[in-house]
């Protein structure tokens, strides 16, 4: 019974919210800003749902003694933000912004700057023109590093021109594509989902 | 140097050592970013959205109506034992239905048909000579979804189209990695001037 419920909920509002699209009318337009509204307060509540999914998950493994040092560290980590955030809020300034550019933003970005190395690896042990499919994959791959890089003499006359014109055109083509096929895949199984036919998001159980 | 720099540059060693092997310093500091990010996410969510979208309008403001997102949001909590886990299907079945519905008309629009605007275009130029580049993205995006089209076997005619848009596809995955390295660079570049510059301070 709660998962015909559920669906009903989620074809009334998935049908108001595709039919507001095509109304100018105030009421429309309140009805969005209204339902937007709602879709964020519900998504900050599953957010909290999964921090809450993090604490206990973390505290059990504390107490089953599992990583029990990276795991303390990420709880003082976790706790620390909300208490410099509740005593001295987060304007520009504050302790809480201060961790924040001082301690995540520098980590976040030396994690994303490590994959550079892990890509180039990867990619030097698995590049290998076996095909022609493989060629053109490498070739393209080639001309667009080396065309960002530095190159002197002549390469660096036309290559960056060559470089471009096959993001715009050759490469532009199957973005196209691909997003035509993303464009029209999401259509359908939004329309499934709305119409009860795709009802895997009521997860198992009873 | 300032104490910001100080945390911040042996927190940027502590990830860099990941490149000898994983090793418990490196653990520690993604330990760190987990949980630090975790808490930023909560703060700003919190004062963001719940404060400002909610409890404000809600308890100060006296918009009532607001308990009915509120109530939704409460649900979600059901999860945590098997007697409540299906009142958190009717938010998600809020979000989900809310998000499929303006999905519909935004797909066609932005996706599909915006996309297709773009590729129709004139093949030949003023001039009357063949527009090569109309033409090569308009043969790409052809071949593209002939490769897409798994209705019908690729075969004869249609196979070829097919095949020829696998080179396209291939082009689009070399130039797309190709960016994605650079950027990775760039980024990695950006680090070690922070290291060089600011904290060990070698050079202007």
């Amino acid at each position: 019974m709660d998962r015909k419920i559920a669906v009903v909920v989620c074809f009334a509002f998935g049908v108001v919210m595709f039919a507001q699209y095509f109304s100018a009318h105030p009421l429309a337009r309140s009805v969005n800003q209204t339902i937007a509204d709602y879709w964020q307060i519900i998504f900050a509540f599953a957010l909290i749902v999964g921090v809450v999914g993090f604490l206990s998950n973390n505290l059990q493994r504390v107490h089953k003694g599992q990583d029990r040092p990276f795991r303390l560290l990420a709880l003082a980590g976790f706790v620390i933000m909300p208490v410099l955030a509740m005593i001295w809020g987060i304007k520009a300034g504050t302790p809480f912004l201060w961790v924040f550019e001082n301690v995540q933003v520098p980590l976040q970005s030396t994690v994303f700057a490590l994959l550079a190395f892990f890509v180039a690896s990867a990619s030097f042990r698995g590049f290998r023109a076996r095909s022609v499919p493989a060629a053109i994959l490498l070739s393209a791959a080639l001309i667009i590093l080396i065309s960002r890089s530095f190159a002197t003499g002549p390469l660096s006359d036309w290559l960056p021109g060559v470089a471009e014109w096959i993001r715009n055109n050759p490469s532009m083509a199957a973005r196209r594509a691909i997003l035509i096929g993303i464009g029209l895949g999401s259509l359908t199984t939004s329309l499934r989902v709305i119409l009860g036919i795709e009802r895997t998001w009521l997860g198992g159980g009873k | 140097m300032d104490i910001g720099t100080a945390v911040a540059g042996l927190l940027t060693l502590a990830i860099l050592t990941f490149l000898y092997r994983d090793n418990p310093i490196y653990k520690m500091a993604e330990s760190l970013l987990i949980g630090v990010s975790i808490g930023y996410v909560l703060v700003i969510t919190w004062s963001s959205t719940l404060m400002s979208l909610l409890f404000t309008p809600l308890f100060s403001d006296g918009r009532v109506w607001l308990i009915v997102p509120l109530l939704f949001g409460l649900m979600m909590f059901g999860r945590f034992h098997k007697w409540t886990s299906f009142l958190s299907r009717f938010p998600i079945g809020v979000m989900i239905g809310s998000g499929a519905g303006i999905a519909i008309p935004v797909m066609l629009e932005q996706r599909t048909l915006k996309q297709m605007t773009a590729t129709v275009m004139p093949l030949v130029t003023e001039s009357g000579w063949p527009d090569l580049s109309a033409l090569v993205v308009l043969l790409g995006v052809l071949t593209t979804l002939c490769y897409f089209y798994f209705s019908r076997e690729h075969k004869g005619t249609f196979g070829v189209a097919a095949r020829i848009g696998t080179w396209f596809l291939m082009i689009f995955f070399g130039t797309t990695f190709g960016y994605t390295v650079m950027s990775r660079m760039s980024t990695f570049i950006g680090r070690m001037e922070f290291l060089l510059t600011d904290f060990f301070q070698l050079t202007g």
